[in-house]
């Protein structure tokens, strides 16, 4: 069961609520795909650490070979390609990795290389295993390296938190796309309705099965409470705005490790995610 | 000597452009001869990248400068490599700043920016 946690802005909960479920559970494979700036690792402080680099194909340029035909610049569509004083210039940043220069070189003057754009670390904390994708900084886009992150552990059966970027661009498409399920975090003002809104759009669009976390909540109205009633999307949980629960976590402990209360309110928010999920692959079926 | 100005119409009376890699046109103008034409910016509506096209067509026009309000990065990178020279433009008046160039009164356009890839539009 792979469960992904996504919400439309940074510092919503999407940490707090995937560390917290995945330590909730007997065993669980917590991913971090917030791969510019992974967090989850402090909380869960893995160890037996093992690193894999992660590399991407750009195109490096023979000069010698080279003609100035330009079919290269006329097909890429990012323009990272420029051919000035006899000389073929390529703009790593910009590159997509997509290839088709390589392939449509006459002269054979364009070969790939690889450039390095982070790495995934894997550790173990306690029952969960944590898998962190850190992206180098200044580097473009995390998306190969959110891919590589989930070909190599979405394999198996086992209990999955994918932990996903903010926002809904690509990388949190990637990071959603084999995702049994999505969990939404969200805050109860109208800024956080207008961000749920993002998150709810896009795991429609993905046909995704989903359902809300409500974060900070205090007594009184709560717009994304309204907001999940009006447009029926089922709220797993109500996380309270309390200092308890806030020193916690500014202090990099996990609350379910630490308090039974907070263990008993994510539990229960596991179950109905079971249930769901059950359910689903049942109506799917 | 042969220059480029991002401009936001084919006419000597229109503005100087406010962006050099999304401009519609530009003004490729000889100093000497006073001859002027009008280039399409066909990196206008690119996805990505537009500075580096934009740079590739002033390069490809083989002029010795080019005079705008701004310039990033990458297209910065590809018109050093090809030796042009950047000048900062004073106003929004294309006579004005050929007059500036001539009077040796133009500056060189020191402050590259990073871009705005993905953001600000």
């Amino acid at each position: 069961m792979k469960i992904a946690v996504l919400s439309g802005k940074g510092g919503t909960g999407k940490t707090l609520v995937s560390v917290n479920l995945a330590s909730a559970a007997k065993d669980a494979i917590y991913i971090d795909c917030d791969v510019e700036e992974p967090n989850g690792r402090l909380f869960f402080k893995p160890k037996n650490i093992a690193s894999e680099s992660v590399s991407i194909k750009i195109p490096f340029a023979d000069q010698k070979l080279c003609v100035g035909c330009r079919k290269c610049i006329d097909f890429c569509k990012f323009n990272a390609i420029a051919f000035i004083i006899n000389k073929v210039i390529v703009f790593d940043d910009v590159c997509h990795s997509c290839g088709g220069c390589v392939l449509f070189c006459p002269e054979k003057a364009l070969t790939e290389k690889d450039k390095i754009i982070g790495e995934v670390q894997s550790g173990v904390s306690e029952n969960v295993s944590v898998i962190t994708g850190i992206l180098n900084t200044g580097e473009a886009s995390g998306v190969p390296l959110i891919k590589k992150l989930l070909n190599n552990n979405l394999a198996g059966k086992e209990l999955t938190f994918i932990d996903c970027p903010p926002g809904s661009a690509c990388i949190v498409m990637e990071s959603i796309k084999d995702a049994d399920y999505c969990i939404m975090v969200a805050e109860p003002t109208l800024f956080g309705v207008h961000n749920l809104n993002m998150v709810y759009e896009l795991v429609k669009l993905f046909k995704k099965p989903h359902a809300a976390v409500l974060n900070k909540c205090l007594e009184g109205e709560n717009p994304a409470e309204d907001f999940c009633r009006e447009k029926d999307i089922k709220i797993l949980g109500k996380i309270p705005f309390d200092s308890e629960l806030g020193t916690l976590n500014s202090n990099a402990l996990i609350s379910v490790r630490e308090n039974q209360k907070y263990r008993d309110m994510f539990s229960s928010m596991l179950q109905i995610v079971a249930k769901e999920v059950q359910h689903e692959t049942v109506a799917n079926s | 000597m042969k220059i480029a100005i991002p401009v936001d119409d084919k006419s000597m009376e229109t503005s100087v452009s406010q962006s050099f890699g999304r401009t519609p046109y530009y003004l490729i103008y000889d100093t000497e001869s006073k001859e002027s034409v009008f280039l399409d910016n066909s990196a206008v509506a690119s996805q990505g990248g537009a500075g580096i096209k934009a740079a590739q067509t002033i390069v490809d026009s083989k002029v010795s400068a080019l005079l705008t309000p701004r310039c990033g990065e990458n297209a910065a990178d590809v018109l050093k490599a090809a030796n042009i020279k950047l000048y900062k433009t004073v106003n929004a008046s294309i006579q004005d700043n050929i007059d500036a160039l001539n009077d040796g009164k133009l500056s060189l356009l020191e402050d590259i920016h990073p871009g705005f890839h993905g953001h600000g539009g």
